[in-house]
């Protein structure tokens, strides 16, 4: 069930939790947030900024003396995951900027998280220190050696408790295999395997080998002139191991078996929907370019956003997406406008919620949109300031797109397009979101009664 | 509703672009539109090559669309009237036209291409409300784009002769208007290969020093022929040469 007005009993009332960020007008540009994604435990929320730096949030145990607060997200571990590169080769700078995080599910008590910037992946163990070894032979405790000669009997050193740290450290380094900017990474079910993807080519990598990858799918052409289309976005399939998807900046999806060849040039379906004639303008193809897609928790969905709607296609079904959301259709008119101060190109992701019964995306103005899948009703909200009062209920928005503009609503004019929304996360199983503002993060969660 | 700072003014009627072409008087304003729209996205093109890495994706949807607008100009005979314009000048003037390039964008380099920019958005306004009048023939609104453009250049370069660039922008639409229906690929096509082909201008790849928005224009401009090419060198050097000895005298 879906925020709504407060009438029916299912309906989820989000509320304000936390912001983290600073409240500074002047945003240094190092800190907008480019990522966020929750671990599969929903412990764990991590994000990533332009600065290459990535912060990961815990969710505090739920106290039984503050029943009403529920687990709050605190700074776990903070570290510069990507630095600012020069390639001499090209005379290009090759930017930090975190451009996709993906955990890996927890098999031990450490925690592993991929990160990328356009070039390189990185796999980051994440581990607590809680206890120090005191005692050592050879030295004494501020690490200086002792004179062996001075040694006269020898203890076994012990583990004492320390105050806990929390450690980064980069255990591998997968670089040199793209020519063109990462736009995705996505964990295979068999946790052994992962895959990159760029503008033109996906690859397939070993976590324990970074010397080498496999090229599953390239669409260079030939002649660099005829190239007319790219790679948008690129998932694996929850549970099947051998199947993936990816998406075109001409708004198709081609599903892979990788089973069937070791180069996937040729898809095992192709997704697409036929176009409207009479929305046909100059601009129908830039719109139609996928941002994002995400296979359903499922796996028996994908979901897909665009310029102006978000999709969800049935993999059983090819020639056209079971469901359309309009997310700020009220743009239709201004794409002109959008493609000269280039919005036109902004990527919004999109998320399922841990039942698949909702999805979510942003927009512009700091809105985000939500959408049930099975009542068929949306809402808008607003990630700001004036909306953080703990625990504050936040209020639906709406756009008026002509006419008479009523008391709370805000005419398309008005719209600040310079606070977009691109990327928000879904806690694996409840009704907790993360939603980034620029250098801001949001967390709303359901109101607890 | 835009961003701060940018001025924002552009044909935001979809129906006027979407509509066939209904009548006479409906005919000048979306071939305006349609022609602000394709000097928009080349001046996004040559843009490109500010930026760290350009964006591959952004620039192919661009250039996606400068295709569709040139096959539809080639469709409804607008890019034959661009043509029509051009042919009768003398070879001469065609490579003088050359030469005001190459000087335009040495002197480019330095980087003044962003308020060029947005001097072309502002000049653009305001011609646009000249242009309103319905009474105008197709030719004449191509013209009066083309006169707008060279404005935005003349604020920039006030020693610039305002009908050389038009013959400017001849020979991009003649590069583009001989090669058809593929003439696009010219706007990308080797002058020296390994400089500025596709990939190269997409990705921003260049051999030296960072590049200005001048080397798109370079590649839009090159001729087709390196001839051409050796006929401007040698043009040159005998202006700089008559010009020597004006000077001396």
């Amino acid at each position: 069930s879906l925020a709504g007005f407060g009438n029916l009993m299912q309906d989820v009332l989000w509320c304000f939790s936390q912001v983290k960020g600073t409240i500074d007008i002047g945003v240094t540009e190092a800190d907008i947030i480019s990522t966020v994604e929750f671990n599969h435990t929903g412990e764990l929320l991590a994000t990533g900024d332009k600065g290459g730096r990535v912060v990961i949030f815990q969710r505090e145990q739920e106290s039984k003396h503050q029943p009403h607060r529920r687990g709050e997200y605190n700074v776990y571990s903070t570290f510069q995951s990507h630095e600012p590169e020069f390639d001499y080769l090209k005379s290009l700078e090759i930017e930090e900027k975190i451009n996709k995080i993906r955990w890996l599910p927890q098999q031990n008590a450490a925690y592993f998280l991929l990160s990328t910037n356009d070039k390189t992946v990185k796999l980051w163990k994440v581990s607590e220190r809680d206890k120090r070894p005191e005692g050592y032979n050879l030295k004494d405790e501020d690490g200086r050696l002792r004179d062996p000669s001075m040694i006269t009997m020898l203890r076994v050193p012990v583990l004492r408790p320390m105050d806990l740290m929390v450690e980064a450290t980069p255990r591998r380094v997968f670089a040199n295999a793209h020519t063109y900017h990462i736009n995705s990474i996505s964990v295979n079910s068999d946790y052994e395997t992962y895959m990159s993807a760029d503008d033109l080519r996906i690859n397939l990598w070993n976590f324990e080998i970074t010397n080498q990858s496999f090229n599953i799918v390239d669409i260079k052409p030939a002649n660099m002139e005829e190239l007319t289309e790219v790679i948008t976005a690129a998932e694996f399939h929850p549970h099947h191991c051998n199947t993936f998807v990816y998406s075109s900046s001409k708004g198709t999806i081609r599903l892979c078996d990788m089973r069937t060849a070791a180069l996937c040039d040729r898809h095992a379906k192709f997704f697409e929907e036929p176009e409207d004639p009479s929305n046909r303008s100059f601009f129908s193809e830039i719109i139609s370019s996928i941002s994002d897609v995400k296979f359903s928790h499922s796996g028996r969905y994908i979901m897909t956003r665009d310029y102006l709607t978000v999709k969800v296609w049935d993999l059983n079904m090819e020639n056209r997406p079971i469901e359309t959301y309009q997310v700020h259709d009220y743009l239709r008119s201004k794409l002109c406008s959008l493609y000269e101060n280039d919005c036109i190109f902004d990527k919004f992701e999109c998320v399922w919620n841990g039942s698949d019964s909702v999805i979510m995306t942003g927009s512009y103005n700091n809105f985000f949109r939500m959408f049930d899948r099975n009542t068929k009703r949306d809402v808008t909200l607003e990630a700001s300031r004036e909306n953080s009062k703990p625990r504050a209920i936040l209020k639906p928005r709406k756009v008026c797109v002509g006419g008479k503009r009523r008391k709370d609503e805000i005419s398309v004019d008005s719209l600040d397009f310079s606070k977009k929304i691109l990327h928000t996360a879904w806690h694996p199983s409840e009704n907790i979101i993360a939603v980034a503002a620029t250098n801001n993060l949001y967390i709303f969660q359901d109101k607890v009664n | 509703m835009f961003v701060r700072g940018l001025k924002r003014k552009c044909f935001d009627g979809e129906e006027d672009i979407e509509g066939s072409l209904a009548g006479i008087k409906a005919i000048p304003s979306y071939n305006l539109q349609r022609q602000s729209l394709l000097d928009m996205s080349l001046v996004k093109l040559q843009l490109c090559h500010m930026l760290v890495e350009p964006n591959l994706c952004r620039s192919v949807l661009i250039a996606n669309t400068v295709r569709q607008i040139q096959e539809e100009m080639t469709q409804d005979g607008t890019w034959q009237m661009i043509n029509t314009q051009s042919t009768g000048q003398a070879s001469l003037d065609r490579l003088v036209s050359t030469d005001i390039l190459c000087r335009s964008s040495r002197e480019q380099a330095e980087g003044k291409h962003v308020s060029g920019y947005s001097t072309f958005n502002k000049d653009f306004e305001s011609d646009q409300a000249q242009d309103s009048s319905e009474t105008m023939s197709t030719a004449s609104s191509v013209q009066a784009s083309r006169n707008l453009q060279s404005n935005a250049w003349e604020m920039e370069n006030p020693q610039e002769n305002k009908g050389n660039f038009q013959k400017s922008l001849d020979q991009i639409f003649e590069t583009l208007e001989n090669k058809s229906p593929n003439s696009v690929e010219d706007l990308f096509s080797e002058v020296d290969s390994s400089y500025y082909d596709f990939d190269t201008m997409l990705t921003g790849m260049m051999s030296n020093t960072k590049m200005g928005h001048c080397d798109g224009l370079e590649t839009f401009s090159s001729p087709t022929t390196t001839a051409s090419n050796s006929n401007c060198k040698s043009d040159l050097n005998e202006l700089d040469h008559i010009v020597e000895i004006l000077v001396e005298s």
